[in-house]
């Protein structure tokens, strides 16, 4: 079972993965981080029934930590969208990336 | 004092630096809404005196720290020598930052209270990230560290180029912090503990060595803080989100967002993975020299000084990495004597650059510099001097740094890294030096900027910045010395802890010091 689990986080977070090279929309970008952090959560979960209760409870921080994240996120892409009026990051060319 | 952290007092007092660097944040935040008669009015000058002296007064606390003796070194906030070493650090670049951004940012109409207060709380990001012993401390600190700064990064809303910054920034920097939390879950899952002393007890106790979950979390971690150190393979987002954040903005952000990150590599790695040293070496091992070369040979042909100086930031994470790599008590003291130097030397760089880049950073280009060496003799004779220091020359700081640095890699038995390290430092003398040929050996050109105004506490703070980065040049004694006991802290600390029993194995011993919990086994 906790095999099954952590190879299910790690499937979601090659996912993540995945979304955040091959994607080129900001937000589904940082949707794709948001579901590496789940993914994280997610094994944090499994792992806390065999080691002991504190990973729950970094389930709590890391779930705080990410809506902070997504606070300042959204300002930055709403930001960027007002001086380009797009969020695809091929357009963000000002700057060699 | 005798810290065991049985209340909560106690972790009050063991955190006196950060609690009061936060209360004043939020105090500054108060005092800027209050005096202002509407929103849009520029915040007071008084703001910035404010910010100094909560720095100054968390300066002082953390100087008490060293009064404090911590029962058990595998307490959750460490009351170590390195970390009092670094948050000095970080409160000398918070310092600096302050002196150098006033103008600035009065010239782009961005004198708001909020920057400070977001660069107050990145500092207390630093020192947590730095200073504590628990993989979930480290984490919270990574992003009280990181947020702050994403919003600074894309602080100018009126230059696109700010935004682009604060984007790429960010993306890349959510990216790197999900490695980080998933490599702290492995490992968490793995070790049974995500205290960074019993981690590596039970890595040489219990023979994990050879546990995949370990391994693997270790390479993520060692992922996520090659993103913040912008080592080679992971620093595409560097120069861009240099090139884009407001310049001062960048001199915070290349030194001492850099610096924590690194001291937090070194803590969580010597004091973690000293078991695994023989995997996580070799990797350092080849993300240096990839550093090293790539940073530099990209930085011969870079045009633009700001873009230039951030290849020289990444070239500089190389040569740390080389440090890292050695993992031994001369290792880390060289390491955080360079740490020093570092932020030193690249404040002081990225500031003279704010002062020629002028108002709306229209002067980036190495053609302002022309001459500069001779209508300001000020400002050239220190940028020369920071050139200098940053290629290594005798009698600056960067120079014994390196020295060190090479000093301990040949130790180790690591004479290919020493080797290119020497290479590529004469490799950067080259784009370092053509700088300063331009500010003395070229004519300024038709339409040059007005003479550049420096106010007094920015040259307060380059003339301080330069007169250290020569005398530890020349005299590195006292701060080596001081280097060498926060390092030896670091990398002694996990031998109190009477390594080699563990309480499965019935060692009694083992679980009295490190006030160890018996493990379940995993399944």
């Amino acid at each position: 079972m906790l095999t099954l689990s952590l190879v299910l986080a790690a499937i979601l977070f090659a996912i993540g993965v995945l979304g955040v090279v091959i994607r080129r929309n900001a937000i589904i970008l940082f949707m794709c981080v948001e579901l590496m952090l789940n993914a994280a959560n997610l094994a944090f979960i499994a792992l806390s029934r065999a080691v002991g209760i504190e990973g729950q409870v970094f389930v709590f921080f890391v779930i705080s930590v990410a809506a902070a994240e997504a606070a300042v996120g959204l300002a930055i892409i709403i930001s960027i969208f007002r001086h380009i009026e797009t969020v695809d990051i091929k357009n963000f060319n000002l700057l060699r990336w | 004092m005798n810290i065991d952290f049985s209340s909560q007092i106690q972790y009050i007092v063991a955190l006196l630096p950060e609690v009061l660097l936060t209360v004043w944040a939020m105090l500054i935040l108060l005092v800027d809404v209050f005096q202002k008669e509407d929103r849009s009015e520029p915040s007071s000058p008084a703001i910035a005196w404010l910010t100094l002296l909560g720095l100054l007064l968390a300066g002082a606390a953390n100087l008490w720290l060293l009064t404090l003796r911590e029962a058990t070194p595998t307490g959750v906030i460490a009351l170590d020598g390195f970390r009092v070493f670094t948050n000095f650090l970080f409160l000398l670049a918070g310092v600096l930052f302050v002196l150098i951004s006033t103008r600035y940012l009065e010239e782009e109409r961005l004198r708001l209270g909020e920057l400070y207060v977001l660069m107050l709380l990145s500092t207390v990001g630093m020192m947590l990230f730095a200073g504590t012993r628990d993989l979930m401390l480290i984490f919270l600190g990574l992003e009280l560290l990181s947020v702050p700064i994403y919003v600074l990064t894309g602080a100018n809303r009126r230059s696109r180029l700010s935004a682009e910054g604060a984007i790429k920034y960010f993306l890349l920097g959510a990216f790197s912090s999900a490695f980080f939390l998933f490599g702290i879950a492995l490992v968490y899952g793995g070790a049974r503990t995500t205290n960074l002393t019993l981690v590596a007890q039970a890595i040489g106790v219990d023979g994990l060595r050879a546990n995949p979950l370990v391994t693997i979390g270790m390479a993520l971690l060692a992922v996520g803080f090659g993103f913040k150190v912008a080592a080679v393979p992971f620093h595409m987002w560097t120069p861009d989100a240099y090139e884009g954040a407001p310049a001062p903005v960048t001199a915070f952000m290349a030194a001492s967002v850099k610096a924590a990150a690194f001291a937090a590599f070194l803590r969580v790695f010597l004091t973690a993975f000293p078991g695994l040293y023989d995997t996580w070496g070799r990797m350092v091992f080849w993300l240096a020299i990839l550093t090293m070369v790539v940073a530099n040979l990209t930085a011969l042909v870079e045009p633009n000084v700001k873009r230039m100086l951030a290849y020289s930031s990444i070239a500089h994470a190389g040569y740390l990495l080389v440090a890292l790599a050695s993992a031994s008590v001369i290792g880390a003291a060289s390491f955080l004597f360079y740490l020093v130097i570092y932020t030193l030397m690249t404040i002081g760089a990225f500031a003279v650059m704010v002062a020629v880049a002028g108002r709306g950073e229209e002067w980036l280009d190495i053609e302002s510099y022309s001459g500069l060496g001779w209508r300001q003799p000020l400002l050239g004779v220190v940028m020369t001097i920071f050139l200098l220091s940053l290629a290594g020359f005798p009698f600056t700081g960067g120079f014994i740094g390196k020295v060190f640095i090479l000093r301990a890699a040949v130790e180790k038995g690591m004479n290919w890294l020493a080797v290119i390290l020497v290479l590529t430092s004469l490799v950067s003398y080259w784009y370092y030096l053509r700088v300063a040929w331009y500010m003395w050996f070229r004519e300024a050109p038709a339409g040059a900027p007005q003479p550049v105004r420096t106010p007094r506490a920015m040259t307060a703070a380059l003339v301080a910045a330069a007169i250290l980065v020569v005398a530890l040049g020349v005299a590195p004694g006292g701060l080596l010395r001081a280097a060498q006991d926060g390092a030896s802290a670091l990398l002694q600390a996990p031998a109190a802890c009477t390594y080699g029993r563990s309480p499965a194995r019935g060692g009694g011993a083992g679980a009295d010091v490190c006030h160890l919990t018996p493990r379940r086994p995993l399944g």
